[in-house]
Order: C-alpha cells, then sequence, then structure tokens
C-alpha cells in the first residue's frame, strides 16, 4: 500500500509538520583555515537535512581562456556535480551528464542577475559546487551554500539569493522536501528570492502541478525562504564575529 | 575606526550583510560595496561600514587584492606578449609589466629597441617570480608594474608563501632584513598583494632597502636564473620563518617586522615541520612577549 505524504496526525515520513524546514547547519571556510588549501577565494559548506554540499568560489580573477574575455564586466561560470558517492547506489558520472549541465546553468543564470558583474570588467568566475550527500533538494542547498560561498569571498551581491523548495502531496503542501518524498510522486517546486526586493529569481518545477494548487506551495515555498534567509544571516553574521575574536 | 565619533557612537564596528540597508539618509555618498536603492543606501558585500566624512562604503572581510600605487608586490610571471610581461599577483587581474618599466642589463638608460623586444623571454620568462611596485592603473582596472629601482627584479634563492593580502599591512618597509643568529641572514619581501618572498639573506644587513652601487655586473645580476649557493642551515632558516608566516596567516594576525621575529623566537622549541600545526600555541607566546 502506497503511505501517505502527510499521515493523518498530520506528520511526514521524518517527522516533519508540513511547513517545517529541515535541519540546517553550515560552515564558512574562514581566510586562513577550512578550505584554504584548495585556493578558493570563498568557501560554504551547507548541511540541510541529509543534503549536503559544499561551494568554492574562486575569483574575481585572470580568465582561464581568452574566449571567456567580456570588456564590460566579469564572466560566470559554475560546476555542478553530484558526488558519485552520494546517494545509495554507487553512480560512476557521464561526463557530460544533461542533469548536472542544467542545474550549474539554472545557477548561472540565477547569480549572474545578482552578483554586481559589471564592477570586474576583464575577470572571472568560477562556482564549483559538490553535492557530497544527496537527500533531495540539491538545487536550493546548492543555491544557499553558493549564497554563502560568494558573500565569503568578498564577491558584492545586490541582496541574498535565498532558495527552499516545496511540493504538494495527498491535500498538502508541504516545505523542503526530502528524497524519499521527491520518490512519492510529489510535484517539488524550487524557488529563488531576494529577500530585500522580494523579487523571485529562480522558479523551478519538472513534473505537474495543479494550478489550484500552485499559489499554495508557491506561498509556502516563500515562507521557507523568508526562514531561510534569517538562518543564513545569523549564519554570517556569526562566522564574522568569530573571525573577528 | 570613524573619523568623526558623533553619529558613530552607536557601534564601533557596524556589520552589514548584503541587502541591508546601511543609512537611509541621501546626505551621504555612495562609496566601495554599497548600492543605491531609491533613497537608500544597501550593502553588496558582507563587511564592516567606514565612514570618512559623508562617503560610505563597506569593506569586506576578506576579498581579492586591489593594489594601490606605490605597493610593493611579489608576483609571478604568467605570460610574454609584445612589449610587456603579464604578472599574476593574485589581483582580479593580471598585471602588465612594460618592457620600458624595467632596467635593461647594460647601463640605465638606453632606448628600447626592437632586439630587446625579442629578447624579453631571456630576461623574464614564464613562472619566474618578481618583486615590482605599482605604477599606476589602466582604464579597465589592471595594474601595471615597474621594478626600475634595483631593489625590485627577479627573485632567486628563497621560497614563496602566500597569505590573505587583508594581513599584510601598508608600511614603510616592505623588505625586511633579520639576522637570525650571527651570519645567519633570512631576507623577507612582504608583498601588498599576499605574496611572501622568503630568501637567503644578504650578508651586509645595512645593504638591506639600499639601491646598491648600480655597477654592469648587478644589472647582468639582476636576471640571473641561478641561485646562490645555500648551506642547510640556511634552507632551515629559509623554511622556519616561511612557516612562521604561514602560522601567523592561520591565526589571521598581522604580519608585521616585529611580529615575524617574536613568532619566530617563539617557534624555537618546535620543530620546523610542526610549526603551522602549532601555531596556536606560537602565535600565543609570540603575543605574551610582546
Amino acid at each position: 500500500m502506497k503511505s501517505d505524504v502527510v499521515s493523518p496526525e498530520g506528520f511526514r515520513c521524518d517527522g516533519r509538520r508540513p511547513n517545517e524546514l529541515r535541519r540546517f547547519n553550515c560552515d564558512m571556510g574562514t581566510a586562513s583555515g577550512g578550505y584554504a588549501g584548495s585556493g578558493a577565494d570563498g568557501a560554504a559548506y551547507v548541511e540541510q537535512g541529509n543534503t549536503r554540499c559544499l561551494v568554492l568560489v574562486f575569483g574575481p580573477k585572470e580568465p582561464s581562456m581568452r574566449s571567456a574575455v567580456l570588456h564590460d564586466r566579469a564572466t560566470l561560470s559554475v560546476e555542478f556535480n553530484i558526488a558519485s558517492f552520494s546517494s545509495g547506489e554507487r553512480k560512476t558520472k557521464l561526463r557530460k551528464d544533461k542533469r548536472l549541465l542544467e542545474m550549474a546553468s539554472i545557477i548561472k543564470s540565477t547569480f549572474e542577475s545578482v552578483i554586481l558583474m559589471s564592477s570586474f570588467p576583464r575577470s572571472e568566475i568560477t562556482i564549483q559546487i559538490q553535492i557530497l550527500q544527496f537527500d533531495g533538494g540539491s538545487l536550493h542547498t546548492a543555491v544557499n551554500a553558493t549564497t554563502l560561498a560568494l558573500m565569503n569571498a568578498g564577491i558584492p551581491m545586490e541582496d541574498y539569493v535565498v532558495a527552499c523548495s516545496a511540493g504538494f502531496g495527498n491535500g498538502h503542501p508541504i516545505l523542503d522536501v526530502n528524497y524519499t518524498e521527491e520518490g512519492m510522486d510529489v510535484p517539488v517546486i524550487s524557488l529563488g528570492i531576494t529577500p530585500r526586493s522580494g523579487k523571485v529569481i529562480l522558479l523551478n518545477l519538472e513534473s505537474r502541478l495543479h494550478l489550484d494548487e500552485f499559489e499554495k506551495v508557491v506561498t509556502l515555498a516563500r515562507d521557507g525562504c523568508t526562514q531561510m534567509h534569517e538562518i543564513l544571516d545569523t549564519a554570517v553574521r556569526s562566522s564574522a564575529e568569530a573571525l573577528a575574536r | 575606526m570613524d573619523t568623526e565619533m558623533g553619529e558613530a557612537e552607536h557601534a564601533m564596528l557596524h556589520f552589514v550583510t548584503p541587502g541591508e540597508t546601511v543609512t537611509a539618509d541621501t546626505v551621504f555618498m555612495r562609496g566601495h560595496g554599497t548600492y543605491n536603492d531609491g533613497e537608500e543606501l544597501v550593502a553588496t558585500v558582507a563587511g564592516v561600514v567606514e565612514r570618512i566624512n559623508k562617503l560610505i562604503s563597506v569593506k569586506p572581510l576578506r576579498a581579492r587584492f586591489s593594489g594601490e600605487i606605490g605597493d610593493v608586490v611579489v608576483g609571478r610571471i604568467s605570460e610574454v606578449t609584445q612589449k610587456r610581461w603579464r604578472v599574476n599577483m593574485g589581483a582580479r587581474q593580471d598585471a602588465a609589466l612594460l618592457l620600458a618599466a624595467v632596467n635593461l642589463p647594460g647601463g640605465e638608460l638606453r632606448r628600447r629597441s626592437e632586439s630587446d623586444e625579442l629578447q624579453m623571454r631571456q630576461l623574464l620568462s614564464e613562472g619566474d617570480m618578481i618583486s615590482a611596485e605599482i605604477q599606476g592603473f589602466f582604464q579597465d582596472g589592471s595594474a601595471s608594474l615597474h621594478t626600475r629601482s634595483l631593489k625590485y627584479g627577479k627573485l632567486r634563492s628563497g621560497s614563496l608563501v602566500t597569505v590573505p593580502s587583508s594581513l599584510v599591512k601598508r608600511s614603510k618597509a616592505h623588505f625586511l632584513h633579520y639576522t637570525l643568529s650571527p651570519g645567519l641572514h633570512v631576507d623577507v619581501i612582504l608583498g601588498m598583494n599576499g605574496f611572501v618572498w622568503v630568501s637567503k639573506g644578504s650578508k651586509d644587513a645595512n645593504k638591506k632597502g639600499d639601491v646598491p652601487n648600480s655597477t654592469q655586473e648587478d644589472a647582468d645580476a639582476l636576471y640571473a636564473n641561478v641561485n646562490e649557493p645555500i648551506t642547510n642551515e640556511e634552507r632551515m632558516a629559509i623554511a622556519r620563518v616561511s612557516n612562521c608566516i604561514l602560522a601567523i596567516a592561520k591565526e589571521s594576525e598581522l604580519i608585521t617586522e616585529a611580529f615575524i621575529l617574536l613568532v619566530h623566537e617563539a617557534s624555537l622549541r618546535i620543530d620546523c615541520k610542526d610549526i603551522v600545526a602549532n601555531s596556536k600555541q606560537i602565535i600565543d607566546a609570540a603575543k605574551m612577549s610582546y
């Protein structure tokens, strides 16, 4: 028998209420320790539930390829990768996985609109995203981690980009969908907003969702984004405090 | 460090994050790290608000090196092109070292001919380390370097240490000379860009930073590719000073002439290879001896 996404008692399979986020944990590599060995200018490690993501930011630096030089602004390149040990079954990654390329291009276009690219003409910013453990919601975890890593690298942005996912299962909109729920045929949207202006700059839906439910789900995801903004802001401030001490 | 304490008495360190309103007062001017959103001045980086009179800027905690004219930098030649070398100094773009901005062997003043252009790679080729001074900036923000004094030029007989550029403060002396024990000298070039060159010291301590007499041999030696003979003690001393600098950087302390010496002294009872791992202990000990 197919079990319900939300039980009659109002709990989800991992014990959350429909409108609860997963546990969030992050670490921004400090200037000297942490991920300094990688030579990155900024780094962030984020856990949302069991999804774990490491982002390294390089640059703004001299472009590695001549063709990448733009005379009025910086170029952004994004590499998105899911580690082969990240999920239950070990996968050998194909060189050109279309899904990974698509994820990278979504993240690229999201951040291109927020980073002040015109401050760095003729240079290049590289973002490397590595999903270390996969438990659903890799897109929004990656977006949140990238925001932190860019901030860590001191790259100017108009605003935070905070992202969150929401889905719809047996009559309930549910927040921050995990892998098990994704597997229960729950339609999932990933939403990214810039909290200051409240603009939606990322909206991704890969399955069908009834239009009547769409607004409810988007509202819930927005709520999640607002919560996420507070969480990220607290994290940035406490890591700055740790550095100042 | 506020210049005027009047209005900013509430907070010595005003930390803001991107998208946060710094001030809604329209009398202030927009500086680095901020943008105007209507009437409001909004931060673009996570960092500390700095105010100089009416100019408000936000300084990020970490950022790439962006130099100022006159900064001493250490860099690596990344490319040899027509009439200029491209130098990687850890900035947003590679800097340019013009052929016209170097001392050529054989006399200070002479015209740069086409044959000089062809022989550029004999002077400096890809991968060579140099010390230089920022002479100016091009329109696109990339720096132009010069090595016109004999204290600048090709680096050898030493090793490179990279640290965050924010840990190197602008000061009078960037060419440091240490006499660690009688007869044991180590030179350190503290590049403002966070590249630090630690090398075998010149024997003559009072020659430090001074421009030696410009003779033919000096100019030829300027571009030599061979290391001086280095004894084992000197090698160890260079390695120890390098590790001390890394230890200071690991603890996010400022790298200064005096502090390197204190840390070096504090490190002496620890094996050279364990210095970075025991950085906290050493830095604390060095701070105590201030």
